[in-house]
């Protein structure tokens, strides 16, 4: 079983190191017009894993998003890149539901957030910024609670089992998860977010707190789950280096889109030499940026 | 690897469609975790059975001589007074709990765990009604284990079929007091108010109403504030439908106002939780 974990997670690194191939519909832009049914998607649902338009968000005077349009399709990875106090957080909270944006659309699979907010929590896996796994239940309790909270019923065993042996915890099954280290805590989080197959999987930060070794992995192994399950991940992050092997990179800004591409696409367009250069370049905000780099 | 044709076996029910099949399992699951985290804590379920023992053993024991209570419905001759004040205390009891719910869902609100109950492919109607169920069939099972209690000291109690006459009585205040605890929850920000939310919770809804003394004692000593106070307690009438109960007998104008408060407290905290139109959406978390 080590063996196993080994491999996933080397493969994880190698395919993160080497890139990997466009996803599809990379240059679909920011439009819904564009959603459509694709052979890869299963029947009935769009190929986009996920899209918004033109949504907004204010709390009192503060708009805390303006206008933000974007688009994941499967098995691809985005990169939402920006600062603290971004609007990354806040965008998190609407394409989970737990907000509602003041205006502009949220579709999963095709499902619009508002008007189809089962199917589309149904299809929507997600590790928060904060833990939130339940330190006082075993590991496999956390992971049983949320396979009964998406209704799947006998399946879940297998899965459960499944997803903690692809992380190399299937031992620690019965442990408390207040037992588990902060690396360990994050991989049942993913492994969690996974068990109902999700099409896209939405990662608001999910290397806080975690050592550079542990943060590695866990960028590689999302890498792979792009690849071989087909899952469409949103990433957001501060870090330059966790956006640098994404598909496609989002920057965000003070509420606002300010531009996407791949890493290479914003480096040529800024004439800057790294990602973290465009990015500096691109959002103006070169001594935050600096200091979350560092 | 597991190949994508693999992990699509086995749909959810929350793509299938079966919404009863998946607010049962949700239900199962919200049991699951409140049960085992209740036997997790030792000291909550001694709590839970301290409090009404301290008031049956030592207040009751103490004040026997002075509160004679005559005979009024549902009972049909004398009473102790200990056999009184099991009513209100099974009262208590689901009080308690109630707000215990209440805590647990500002706690889990602290340590984002709520988040993960709130993006669980339901409607939120669903989930917090799932939520309330849950807590209410824990305040039952702390009931029962307090009438153990009486059962241990030998009171004078219609144990059969009263306890089971109990059962519909008790849960449906229950839920009214659970409903009442999802409502606080909503507007308990952080975990330290909580205590003090619950002063003005807990205990004047137990001393205004019938859970210690008739509420004609009240109105005969002239306090007439109070006793007006107790008449609009909803506490007041779970108390009554307990103790009707408990005696087979049916008090409608409890149940009535049981029910009809638990609609009022159970679709505000509904409300409430609602990200579009409830208090909960102003609560920004995190940038």
């Amino acid at each position: 079983m080590a063996r196993r974990v080994c491999e996933v997670w080397c493969l994880g690194v190698v395919v993160g190191a080497v890139g990997r191939a466009p996803a599809a519909g990379r240059d679909a832009m920011n439009t819904l017009s564009e959603v459509s049914t694709s052979s890869s998607a299963p029947s009935g649902e769009a190929a986009l894993a996920l899209a918004v338009e033109e949504v907004s968000k204010s709390y009192g005077a503060v708009k805390a998003l303006d206008r933000v349009s974007l688009h994941v399709a499967r098995g691809e990875f985005v990169a939402l890149l920006g600062p603290n106090g971004a609007g990354k957080s806040t965008l998190f909270q609407l394409l989970t539901g737990l907000f509602v944006p003041d205006a502009g659309r949220i579709e999963v699979a095709g499902f619009d957030m508002r008007l189809q907010a089962r199917k589309a929590l149904a299809r929507l896996g997600v590790v928060f910024q904060q833990p939130t796994l339940d330190l006082d239940l075993s590991v496999v309790a956390n992971l049983r609670f949320h396979a009964r909270l998406h209704g799947m019923g006998r399946g879940a065993r297998a899965r459960i089992d499944a997803e903690l042996e692809r992380i190399g915890l299937t031992e620690r099954a019965k442990d408390r998860a207040r037992a588990l280290s902060g690396g360990n805590r994050r991989r049942v989080e993913l492994a969690r977010a996974l068990l109902h197959d999700p099409v896209v999987l939405l990662m608001d930060e999910p290397t806080v707190g975690l050592d550079p070794a542990s943060r590695e992995q866990l960028v590689a192994y999302v890498h792979s789950l792009c690849t071989h399950r087909g899952v469409g991940v949103l990433w957001a992050t501060h870090l330059v280096d966790e956006a640098e092997s994404a598909d496609r990179v989002i920057i965000l800004h003070k509420g606002h889109w300010i531009a996407t591409g791949t890493a290479a696409e914003l480096r040529e367009r800024t004439g800057q030499r790294s990602l973290r250069d465009a990015f500096l370049d691109l959002t103006g905000e070169s001594s935050v940026a600096h200091e979350e780099a560092v | 690897m597991a190949t994508k044709s693999e992990w699509q076996q086995g749909v959810p029910a929350s793509r299938s469609g079966s919404i009863v099949s998946h607010a049962l399992q949700a239900l199962l699951a919200l049991s699951s975790r409140e049960t085992i985290k209740f036997l997790h804590q030792r000291g909550r379920l001694l709590s839970a059975l301290v409090r009404p023992s301290l008031w049956l053993l030592i207040f009751a024991a103490g004040f026997r001589d002075v509160f004679g209570v005559s005979v009024i419905p549902p009972y049909s001759t004398y009473i102790e007074y200990q056999v009184y004040v099991v009513p209100g205390l099974l009262g208590i009891v689901l009080l308690f709990n109630g707000m215990q719910s209440s805590l647990a869902m500002v706690y889990d609100r602290e340590m984002g765990l709520m988040r993960l109950l709130l993006t669980a492919p339901l409607p939120r109607s669903v989930l917090l009604t799932c939520k309330l169920l849950a807590g209410t069939f824990l305040s039952i099972l702390q009931a029962y284990a307090f009438f153990a209690i009486c059962a241990l000291f030998r009171l004078d109690l219609p144990w059969w079929p009263g306890l089971l006459l109990a059962l519909p009585a008790m849960f449906l205040t229950g839920l009214m007091l659970g409903a009442l605890g999802l409502l606080v929850s909503v507007y308990i920000k952080q975990i330290e108010n909580f205590a003090g939310a619950m002063n003005f919770v807990i205990f004047p809804m137990f001393f205004l109403s019938p859970a210690l003394y008739p509420l004609w004692k009240l109105q005969e000593s002239g306090a007439t504030v109070v006793y007006q106070l107790a008449r609009f307690n909803p506490f007041t009438y779970g108390i009554d439908l307990i103790r009707y109960a408990m005696y087979g007998q049916m008090n409608w104008l409890a149940c009535g106002v049981v029910a009809a408060s638990l609609i009022v407290f159970l679709g505000l905290a509904i409300w409430g939780y609602d990200p579009q139109r409830g208090a909960v959406r102003h609560k920004r978390q995190g940038s």
